[in-house]
């Protein structure tokens, strides 16, 4: 077993987001928005997706950095209404909002738990370094692609070649 | 609308091409042959809208004053228009969409790439997220182009048609005026007569595999970075901006 098999290795802008959550002077609102959830994927919260990328706080509003997943992905705003929405009830009514491109986002920031997550909830997970899929239901490397683009921009229409179940891949990035 | 700033301009070129051809792409939506194509063409609209977006965004930041990104994509004439002509010509049949999607998403790739090591910050910021979609997008069209080229009689036909229809618009896309110059020298805008080689070269290779012949150059047109357009893009035109002309102001 090789060192990458026991310590995943992080790209460096993901090890700098998790440093801005472990270090920052607001946990509690990083744990309030822990319970915002991908729209279109519901298992998986803006945290673990890696869309929320900072929280701060300046003269009693609370900043949040987010980055899109694809360029024109129409969730976005509803994540940002969902995040405002948790703030608001938990006492912060000023939110702002400030939409970051850059570092672009990539797959790699999915944590091994979200990766888990998406594959229970029946989304196979993307494998970065090999392009490598399995069938979320039964786990069969006997995949075909059906369509580059499934229900949203972000998955890929996949059917399986042995428990012939259709499923979404969240496509590597 | 005047824009004298040479960042300006080159945003609104890129935008310009990028709701265009969004658009075009978007009228597949609920007419394309099958339900999983009629899902990625909508997808691939929504990418190229997205760019589009963003263009517009820091077009709106540079002018100043009330604009908007709406400001660029409804309130602005014809003429004010300075997306590629190839972006504009009509959706035509799939083996059409197909085959311009094939000639200009392999452009965009390589062109992405280099914006995203433009000197401009927000540039380069686009050009990283734009890369990998086109990646996708290349990728799509390739497969596409194979399938058709090497399909049927009627579907190669088709789409021997559509690269002989198109490929005088490529020449436009590799030109280089006096505004691009400018921003190429400070190391802002990509040089796109630098990418011609290796653009070439790809499609080159595509078109043999696919069975299809490359078309023989003998015309080429141009016009569009001046807002000389063919009089399709006014018919767009006034479908896309059709809500903010008659109800100024709009919102949904």
């Amino acid at each position: 077993m090789t060192v990458s098999n026991l310590i995943p290795l992080l790209p460096a802008e993901e090890l700098a987001r998790r440093r801005r959550r472990a270090e920052s002077q607001w946990p509690e609102i990083w744990s309030l928005l822990d319970a915002v959830m991908d729209p279109e994927i519901p298992v998986i919260s803006l945290y673990e997706l890696g869309v929320l990328q900072d929280v701060e706080v300046r003269d009693g509003v609370v900043v949040l950095t987010m980055t899109p997943t694809y360029i024109g992905c129409p969730a976005l705003q509803i994540m940002e209404e969902d995040a405002r929405a948790v703030l608001a009830t938990a006492g912060y009514p000023v939110v702002e909002v400030n939409i970051s491109l850059s570092p672009a986002w990539t797959t790699a920031w999915l944590t091994t738990a979200a990766r888990e997550k998406l594959t229970r909830y029946g989304v196979a997970a993307p494998r970065e370094r090999t392009d490598k899929v399995s069938c979320p239901q039964c786990g069969s490397s006997d995949v075909s692609v059906v369509s580059e683009f499934g229900s949203t921009a972000c998955k890929a229409l996949y059917r399986c070649g042995n428990c012939l179940e259709p499923f979404d891949l969240l496509k590597a990035i | 609308m005047t824009a004298n700033d040479p960042l300006l301009t080159y945003c609104l070129r890129l935008g310009d091409d990028a709701l265009i051809l969004g658009h075009r792409l978007s009228e597949w939506t609920s007419r394309a042959p099958f339900l999983e194509e009629d899902i990625a063409l909508t997808n691939v609209a929504l990418d190229f809208i997205g760019r589009a977006r963003l263009f517009y965004q820091y077009a709106a930041e540079l002018q100043g004053g009330d604009a908007t990104e709406d400001t660029f994509a409804y309130t602005r004439d014809v003429r004010d228009f300075t997306n590629l002509l190839i972006c504009e010509l009509p959706r035509g049949d799939f083996a059409f969409t197909i085959a311009r999607q094939f000639l200009y998403d392999s452009y965009a790739l390589l062109f992405m790439q280099q914006l995203k090591a433009s000197q401009d910050a927000r540039l380069a910021a686009i050009g990283a997220k734009a890369e990998k979609e086109s990646r996708y997008h290349v990728r799509r069209g390739r497969e596409w182009m194979l399938r058709l080229g090497g399909g049927t009689e009627e579907s190669h036909a088709r789409l021997q048609q559509a690269m002989d229809d198109l490929w005088g618009y490529t020449d436009e896309i590799f030109e280089v005026d006096a505004v691009a110059a400018a921003l190429i020298a400070e190391g802002v805008a990509v040089d796109p007569a630098g990418l011609r080689e290796e653009w070439h070269a790809t499609v080159s290779s595509v078109l043999a595999e696919a069975t299809l012949r490359q078309p023989s150059p003998g015309w080429a047109v141009d016009g569009g970075r001046r807002g000389i357009h063919t009089d399709d893009l006014g018919f767009l035109l006034a479908e896309l901006q059709f809500m903010q002309r008659a109800y100024p102001g709009l919102q949904w």
